[in-house]
């Protein structure tokens, strides 16, 4: 087996089952009846929070891929952004169907006037032309560099998911500290490959004048 | 079938404490009968998994006190495992994950400030005299959740009296144990540390406001705030303060932990009302515990008829 057939074959199956377990624990413990007296409550936490854990993961692929030389990386890029979509899903089902039982109005209020929801929605929102258009069919459609852009979005998503879950908690905001914490370093590096790609960019430009005025 | 109203249930009639904690059992069993067809080897550990015990001492002659209600009891097990008690820890589970190895025994209550008999009280003391009652009353969070819990205590206006507060005490101040070797959630600093809290002094002599020992007729858990707390019930839930050590009289308003994190959000009085809403969610509707539906919230709790006249004239939405 070549490693590319190991990774699709191995690799991206056993991803798949274990990126699914978070949803399957919760179901179980439902089952199991231990769950908290709000169980409500704990659906809603645990779905926010994986869906910022994959948003967090699938933001590492690429940094990962680049430092460590391991190509391969990207091919579970979307599989793990499709994660952070599906439970991002069941977070707002959570908060439509069990918390409001499609109250439009109530829902519509949260909306519209608590900053967290706003916030929390429009991420949201921002993750499904991601889902969208993450066929291969459609990066052929849009064409790599505008889907690249598109994907863009991806950023303003997280940095919406971290600042919703920050203005949720009462008083002890470790938690979306944390999370505000590794998205930061995720951007960061991003930032930096930039900085980097631009600094060879002229460096090249350099050594070419250089050799111009040698010549 | 005879229908008892739960004001003529006697804390000894209350299902013992023992069948409550076997419900989890029974869920798990009956469920994991179900599900045990996928997961056959996890059901049997989950099965083999103990019930926490909580060796809670029954208060014995408890009598019927007033004020009750016919609604549902919130089952022993969500009182004593869902808790907002941040010396434990922020998480609901912390408080009965982590309360266990708080001591209450010895306890002192310091009564001082502006009154005629200050004095350092041993709680069997301070208990001494009192007609013990059980109390069903509503608890509503400031989170938009709710229970009915039957405390045991007896009024708070009992321990004012004997304290005997001059003209000039117009708030009553409480204080929480602070004792961070045994409650670990205060070695971070969620909250400003000791947690206090504070009424005013007609808010404090109204026959509404208990000093809570127990509930179900037993003393309290560690985590319902074990051994002495006060119970507000037309009040948000913090504004209930906890493992009490203190009561101090006081000419100003003094100030409260939730008031200190965020003065925006949370007032001093922190009546219930589902007309202000907390800046970030509504107050008009909330989660009893053990329902799906949400229900409405009702103005001061449901306790209108006996509180409200105590705010006439003031403008709720600026005394939130």
């Amino acid at each position: 087996m070549t490693e590319a057939q190991f990774v699709r074959r191995v690799v991206k199956p056993a991803v798949f089952v274990a990126a699914l377990a978070p949803f399957l624990y919760l179901l179980w413990r439902a089952a199991m009846g231990e769950l908290s007296a709000n169980p409500i409550e704990d659906i809603t936490l645990t779905t926010g929070r994986w869906t910022l854990r994959f948003l967090m993961i699938t933001l590492a692929v690429t940094p990962l891929r680049r430092l460590t030389g391991w190509q391969p990386a990207i091919r579970f890029r979307r599989m793990l952004g499709l994660f952070a979509f599906f439970y991002g899903t069941l977070h707002l089902l959570t908060y439509v169907v069990l918390d409001q039982f499609f109250a439009w109005h109530y829902i519509l209020q949260d909306v519209a006037k608590r900053p967290y929801i706003t916030v929390g929605f429009t991420a949201f929102v921002l993750m499904v032309p991601l889902a969208l258009t993450s066929t291969s069919a459609m990066i052929r459609r849009l064409g790599g560099r505008r889907w690249a852009l598109l994907h863009r979005l991806v950023y303003l998503s997280a940095i919406g998911g971290v600042v919703h879950y920050w203005w949720k908690v009462k008083a002890d905001t470790r938690d979306p500290f944390a999370y505000a914490a590794i998205l930061m370093a995720l951007l960061a590096v991003r930032v930096w490959f930039v900085v980097r790609k631009a600094a060879a960019r002229r460096g090249a430009v350099t050594a070419v004048e250089a050799r111009a005025a040698n010549g | 079938m005879l229908i008892k109203r739960p004001s003529d249930i006697k804390a000894s009639e209350i299902t013992p404490e023992g069948l409550y904690l076997n419900r989890r059992e029974f869920i798990r069993a009956s469920s994991g009968a179900a599900v045990g067809v996928a997961f056959a080897g996890l059901g049997a550990a989950s099965l083999a998994a103990p019930a926490p015990a909580f060796a809670q001492e029954p208060l014995g002659d408890v009598k019927k006190g007033p004020f009750g209600t016919d609604e549902k009891l919130t089952p022993y097990d969500d009182v004593t495992t869902y808790n907002n008690f941040y010396e434990f820890g922020t998480d609901k589970s912390d408080p009965s994950r982590y309360a266990g190895r708080l001591q209450t025994k010895p306890w002192t209550v310091k009564i001082d400030g502006l009154c005629d008999k200050p004095a350092d009280y041993h709680l069997e003391d301070l208990l001494k005299g009192q007609a013990l009652e059980e109390r069903i009353y509503r608890l509503r969070c400031v989170e938009a959740w709710s229970m009915v819990i039957p405390w045991v205590g007896f009024p708070l206006a009992n321990v004012i009296n004997r304290a005997q507060p001059t003209s000039q005490a117009k708030f009553v101040a409480f204080t929480t144990l602070y004792r961070p070797s045994q409650m670990p959630g205060q070695r971070y600093p969620a909250l400003d540390w000791p947690y206090v809290e504070g009424l005013r002094m007609d808010e404090a002599l109204h026959p509404l406001t208990i000093l809570a020992v127990g509930l179900y007729g037993k003393t309290l858990p560690n985590q319902d705030g074990a051994p002495i707390r006060l119970v507000v019930p037309w009040k948000y839930g913090f504004k209930s303060i906890k493992s009490i050590v203190r009561i101090s009289f006081v000419d100003r308003q003094p100030p409260t932990a939730w008031n200190k994190e965020n003065s925006h959000e949370y007032g001093f009085y922190s009546n219930v009302n589902p007309e202000v809403d907390h800046p970030r969610w509504s107050q008009a509707r909330e989660r009893r515990i053990g329902e799906f539906f949400r229900r409405k919230t009702l103005m001061f709790n449901g306790y209108g008829d006996q509180v409200a006249k105590l705010y006439e004239g003031m403008d709720l939405r600026k005394y939130y």
